[in-house]
């Protein structure tokens, strides 16, 4: 495999980590505050819908990004009122959203475009065009003549959307959020002992909603990414189970954002190998199933879990509607 | 004065002084004259319950306050109450002479009440620093709240003497020194007024010591403190006044110099109480228990039990006092056979598994083991059960409860009804859930399951805790009957008055070990307290 | 006391949720231009108006109740099993092989053959979840999420690699031989003069599921077993005490819920397909969540759930065909149960529960 080839299946790798990535970090947000979220896949289908629907219909991806980040949030709110408002069972209500965005993303498609539960496809400015950074080279054939580091800067580094660039950049800002600052104080405070935070005169409703609200805001951005920067416009069932690889990164990150950067990327690693499996065939030899490499983040998430790589510890209050003890 | 005239108050934190607070809410004559803290007339009721009936007191100003009482007789409910966690029916609460309303903990704080909780409230994995600071940090940025939290914590330390390291993690640090941070949270947030529910509950009897000289120190700085226990020598030796409460009303207030432990008791329940158990001197026979070189490691790597041994005969009961967390619980689900461990146990000289598939609670029972666990709403019941599928729990493979793979629900059910009537269950109704029956009911059940298997050596763990009066003199009388069938009895309780009116012989835990052991009718409170607190003995353990 | 009567707690609280979510898919079917009444019309004929439309229901119905009873048999020992999905499919490997490489003399051998191959594939896919939950403390509904998608890609490779007959296109394996193929309700009916449509597909299996009720309601609420799991999923702390092991309840009860989730396959594999298609479990698997949800995870309950369910589903299929409604609308209906009767619970019952006490005090 030649230099070029290996820059290419990175940069698809970080073209398919980052709605991993995205995904990650708003679960990370949910789950530090103590609400489990298994409807993080629900939510990016949900958003990406929106997003191209509005922005097919706008011809502007800006205002579809806004539609799919309020569609997500409303998802969030349901979760929100169910788990936290409601006290009720958090996977339950995640399993609900999930089906709900399974099933209205292609009855309001099919009610509003009829194209089979699709949107038409977007163009232009529908769409999240790759941003061009200065002096990086755009076509293919001065790509492959360029000198090693040229390549890299002009395939890797550059030729992205603008939200590949912003979600890298939520990495190091989540990490400060939860870390530096007052609000990400009291966000852990509340995942792991709700008790504290409420004698302490904060209201655990309030902080909750707030975590659940970012969640939704970040995997708003996701499914917007999906459908108007990866791909250009909507299918059913597009999300395919990243929300739930994203739920493995987030178990395999233990919770922290730095580590959940990596687990996406090792991700969409492993999802950038299914796309060529001639690579590995020409590398090693050997052939290697697709359906080995598609089954492989499950499998790792299963192995991790286990413990045989750490034991992964959840915020401690995850799961357990808060009340009052007399 | 509302929460949201105090927001300013509270967000301007510890630069200020205590005063300031609530300042321009009373002038300089009231603040000599008006109580802390003035109740009128507050009133609760739970569905059909009333918790709190018509409650007045009032607290003066840098006094400690002693409120005792019985397992709900509602102590916690008022303090509930005055920490905004309930609203009150009816009724008043004054600070220092201005009606204020308290509706959630936010505006308690802001008026200058503090509490430290009997389950403390700290995030455990987080610094002491992050604990004090949480909820009163005075920007966005964390950096300068630490800092700022850093030198006022140094202050206060010094003020009142409660020394700690603010970068220990409270996983770390005991639970005497998880209680002085609780204590220091109180004081960053400038309160004027601590209530501290059960304070001792997890202490030895010299860190309880400490922890009244810190509280006098804090009384000697003009704080107000609020102490709720069940406990009578710490109502007379730390009180200036206390307040008596029963089934949800105040039923008397008295300056603590002119009264006594006896007149507290039957105020508490209302009649005289005999705090003695009749019985007559234990007439030991073989032995049924031996435990020797008992080792407990629990799931985190930590020695919970060290190398105990012990003997209990028959007709004898054997008491374990300690402080809770001393290795007692341990040392019941071991013998229960719901933890491992390793060392030799027998029971009438053949040895019991401590490990493997016969070390399970079932193998337990069939070698004639019975066990009434310390929390019986966690262990011992089935709280969504009927009463009559509890009265076979743990039993339900005997041969009178099953046919074949099935159970004979009809053969329990009449066996309930029975054990219901012979130790006054009330009401006798084998289809209700044990949830909705009293804690004496509830005791009284799983004792009837345990004590009706006529076991060799029978277990219980705090056999009377939140359990009423009446019921207590019931329990502790079918514990001596049992005795004085000549079977074998492990009491453990935390209570120490209990111990030594149930035991005939008392070994007590610290730390995993038994500092030592006495012969009831030769030791007193005193000694057993300093045994407690680890203080070695030159006879020795056993 | 308990604040709500026991009827209230069994019937009117699913009967509410249920009620809601059926206003709410009025509402959405309002909103993409459709008449709801028009539509319930259309669903209930299309569903229930003919032993065609009723061979459907039950059809689905049937697969609704194996998945329901597993998804309930796991909720009794407190364990969320959304792998049911995955189980079934495997479950649909064991009827496979069963059917395709042992000659069976007669349907009723092989229905029993296929049986327990279906419930010990289904079982030995729940294995490893509730192995990692019992002894290392992997949560059982990451884990069986896991398993659904590695199923997936199990099947896909065992049926395009490894039983795809040669020269075939589509990822399927043969047909089952003649003497595999199960009676459906037609020629059982038949026997006794009852005319019902040959075409629709509910078959035998039917009856299987009726058996798999009244046996989960015998080892639920009759053994020692039941009582186990039920002690175990009530308290931990209290099953351990009583000498109920957790790590034997977990493995038993998910081995239950895996092999009824297997059964499925029976149904749609050899009642139905006559073949093992990829995505044969078509979402059942997570139907089964709505119906254990529903029916309050008894068996009766989960009976009656899956009959609405199997009505849903043929009643849609009805509606995409004459409408412009696609079948997707099942999918939010699905979704909306889940959330009434699951996730949102309290918001019937806290106002419900203040009627009742309000009424008891003026009473």
């Amino acid at each position: 495999m030649d230099f070029l080839t290996l820059i290419q299946v990175l940069d698809s790798t970080i073209r398919l980590a980052l709605p991993l990535l995205l995904a990650c970090l708003a679960g990370l947000f949910s789950e530090r505050a103590g609400i489990f979220d298994i409807g993080l896949e629900g939510k990016m289908l949900f958003a990406a819908f929106f997003s191209a629907a509005v922005a097919a219909m706008t011809g502007s991806v800006w205002l579809g990004l806004l539609a799919g980040i309020a569609a997500s949030m409303v998802l969030s709110g349901i979760h929100g009122l169910a788990s936290i408002t409601f006290r009720g069972n958090q996977l339950i209500s995640g399993v609900a959203i999930n089906f709900l965005a399974a099933g209205l993303t292609v009855l309001i498609a099919q009610d509003w475009f009829q194209q089979g539960g699709r949107t038409p496809s977007l163009m232009g400015a529908g769409r999240f065009n790759p941003v061009t950074l200065p002096g990086a080279l755009t076509k293919t054939v001065e790509i492959k003549e360029a000198s090693a580091p040229m390549q890299l800067y002009s395939e890797l580094l550059s030729g992205h959307s603008i939200l590949v660039y912003l979600g890298l950049l939520c990495v190091p800002l989540t990490w400060w959020v939860l870390f530096r600052t007052r609000f990400g104080l009291r966000l852990r405070a509340v995942g792991e002992n709700p008790a504290a935070v409420d004698t302490a005169g904060i209201s655990v409703v309030r902080l909750r909603f707030a975590a659940v609200a970012i969640c939704g805001l970040l995997c708003g951005i996701a499914g917007a990414y999906l459908s108007t920067a990866l791909q250009a416009g909507f299918v059913k069932d597009m999300s395919a189970g990243r929300g739930f690889i994203a739920l493995a990164a987030l178990i395999f990150a233990k919770w922290r954002p730095w580590h959940a950067l990596y687990a996406c990327l090792l991700f969409g690693f492993l999802q950038a190998l299914a796309l060529r499996p001639d690579l590995i065939t020409n590398l090693t030899g050997m052939t290697v199933q697709v359906q080995l490499l598609d089954a492989l983040p499950y499998i790792l998430t299963v192995v991790i879990l286990a413990g045989f790589v750490g034991k992964a510890i959840p915020p401690r209050a995850g799961g357990e509607p808060y009340v009052k003890e007399r | 004065m509302t929460p949201t005239d105090n927001e300013t108050g509270r967000d301007t934190g510890p630069d200020t002084g205590p005063e300031t607070t609530i300042q321009g809410e009373y002038d300089v004559d009231t603040i000599h004259v008006a109580p802390a803290i003035e109740l009128r007339g507050i009133s609760k009721a739970f569905g059909p319950v009333q918790a709190n009936k018509d409650i007045s007191i009032h607290v003066a100003k840098g006094t400690i306050h002693g409120i005792i009482g019985e397992n709900g007789a509602g102590k916690s409910t008022l303090m509930s109450i005055l920490y905004g966690f309930y609203k009150a029916d009816a009724g008043e609460i004054l600070i220092s002479g201005k009606p204020v309303t308290i509706p959630d903990s936010q505006a308690a704080i802001a008026a200058g009440i503090g509490m430290v909780f009997q389950h403390f409230k700290l995030v455990e994995n987080f610094s002491v620093l992050e604990n004090v600071v949480l909820g009163a940090e005075s920007g966005a940025l964390l950096a300068p709240s630490l800092s700022k939290a850093r030198r006022e914590l140094t202050s206060l330390a010094k003020e009142y003497e409660l020394n700690i390291d603010p970068d220990a993690l409270i996983q770390d640090i005991g639970v005497g020194m998880q209680q002085r941070v609780e204590i220091l949270k109180a004081l960053y947030r400038r309160a004027d007024i601590l209530i501290l529910d059960e304070p001792t509950g997890v202490l030895t009897p010299s860190e309880a010591d400490q922890l009244f000289r810190i509280l006098r120190r804090l009384k000697e700085e003009g704080k107000t403190i609020i102490l709720i226990t069940h406990k009578l020598r710490e109502i007379m030796e730390t009180t200036d006044t206390v307040s008596v409460m029963r089934r949800g009303e105040m039923t008397a207030t008295v300056k603590t110099a002119e009264t006594s432990p006896e007149e507290l008791a039957e105020l508490m329940v209302g009649r005289k109480v005999l705090l003695r158990v009749d019985k007559t001197p234990a007439k030991p026979g073989p032995t049924v228990l031996e435990v020797r070189d008992l080792n407990v490691t629990d799931a985190q790597g930590v020695q919970r039990v060290k190398g105990i041994s012990f003997d209990i005969h028959a007709g004898e009961v054997l008491g374990i006092a300690g402080v809770a967390g001393n290795g007692q619980s341990e040392l019941l689900e071991v013998l229960g056979g719901y933890e491992t461990a390793t060392g030799t146990v027998t029971v009438n000289g053949e040895q019991i598994d401590l490990t493997g598939a016969k070390s399970d609670a079932r193998s337990r029972r069939e070698r004639g083991i019975a066990h009434v666990p310390e929390d019986r709403q966690r262990e011992g019941l089935i709280m969504d059960f009927h009463a009559w599928e509890n009265a076979a729990f743990g039993y339900h493979h005997d041969e009178a409860y099953r046919s074949g793979l099935l159970m004979n629900n009809k053969a329990i059910w009449q066996d309930t009804e029975g054990k219901m009537e012979r130790f006054d269950v009330r009401p006798p109704d084998p289809r209700l859930a044990a949830k909705n029956f009293s804690g004496g009911n509830q005791q009284k059940i799983v004792l009837a399951r345990e004590i009706e298997r006529n076991p060799e050596l029978l277990l219980i763990g705090q056999p009377t805790r939140g359990v009423d009066i009446g019921a207590i003199e019931f329990i502790h009388q079918q514990i001596i009957a049992l005795r004085d069938q000549g079977k074998a009895i492990l009491l453990v309780s935390v209570e120490l008055e209990e111990i030594l009116a149930l035991s005939d012989r008392i070994a007590v835990m610290f730390d995993g070990q038994i500092m030592g052991e006495r012969m009831a009718s030769e030791t007193d409170e005193r000694e057993l307290g300093l045994l407690m607190a680890g203080v070695t003995d030159e006879k020795g353990a056993a | 006391m308990d604040v709500m009567p026991k009827w209230a707690e069994v019937v009117l609280v699913p009967l509410i949720s249920l009620l809601l979510a059926a206003i709410l898919s009025a509402l959405v079917i309002l909103a993409i231009g459709e008449n709801p009444w028009e539509a319930l019309k259309l669903m209930v004929s299309g569903a229930l108006g003919s032993t065609y439309g009723w061979g459907y229901t039950l059809y689905y119905a049937t697969n609704f109740i194996f998945t329901g009873l597993a998804v309930a048999v796991a909720f009794h020992a407190r364990l969320f099993n959304i792998g049911g999905e995955g189980q079934a499919a495997l479950g649909g490997l064991g009827v496979g092989l069963v059917c395709l490489y042992i000659p069976w003399p007669h349907w009723s051998l092989a229905l029993l053959g296929a049986t327990l191959g279906a419930a010990l594939f289904g079982a030995a896919w729940a294995a490893i979840p509730a192995y990692l939950q019992a002894k290392r403390g992997s949560h059982i509904v990451i884990t069986t999420i896991m398993f659904n998608f590695i199923a997936a890609a199990l099947l896909n490779y065992v049926l395009v690699n490894l039983l795809r007959p040669v020269g075939a296109m589509d990822p399927a394996t043969a047909r089952f031989a003649e003497s595999t193929h199960l009676p459906n309700l037609a020629d059982i009916l038949g026997t006794f003069g009852i005319p019902f449509s040959k075409a629709a597909p509910a078959n035998v299996t039917f009856f299987v599921a009726i058996a798999a009720c009244i046996a989960v309601w015998m080892l639920i609420w009759r053994t020692r077993l039941g009582y186990e799991i039920r002690s175990y999923g009530h308290s931990e702390p209290a099953a351990k005490y009583a000498g109920i092991s957790p790590v034997k309840i977990t493995m038993v009860a998910m081995l239950i819920s895996g092999g009824l989730a297997g059964l499925m396959a029976i149904n749609n594999v050899m009642g139905e397909a006559e073949r093992l298609i990829l995505n044969s479990v078509e979402g059942a698997g997570f139907i089964g969540i709505a119906v254990a949800l529903m029916g309050r995870s008894h068996p009766f309950g989960v009976f009656l759930a899956a009959i609405l369910f199997g009505f849903l589903y043929q009643g849609g299929a009805e509606l995409a065909l004459w409408t412009s409604i696609p079948r997707e609308l099942i999918v939010v209906i699905q979704a909306l149960v889940i959330l009434f009767t699951g996730a949102l619970d309290n918001m019937v019952r806290m106002p419900l529960e203040r009627i009742f006490l309000a009424a008891r005090k003026r009473g």
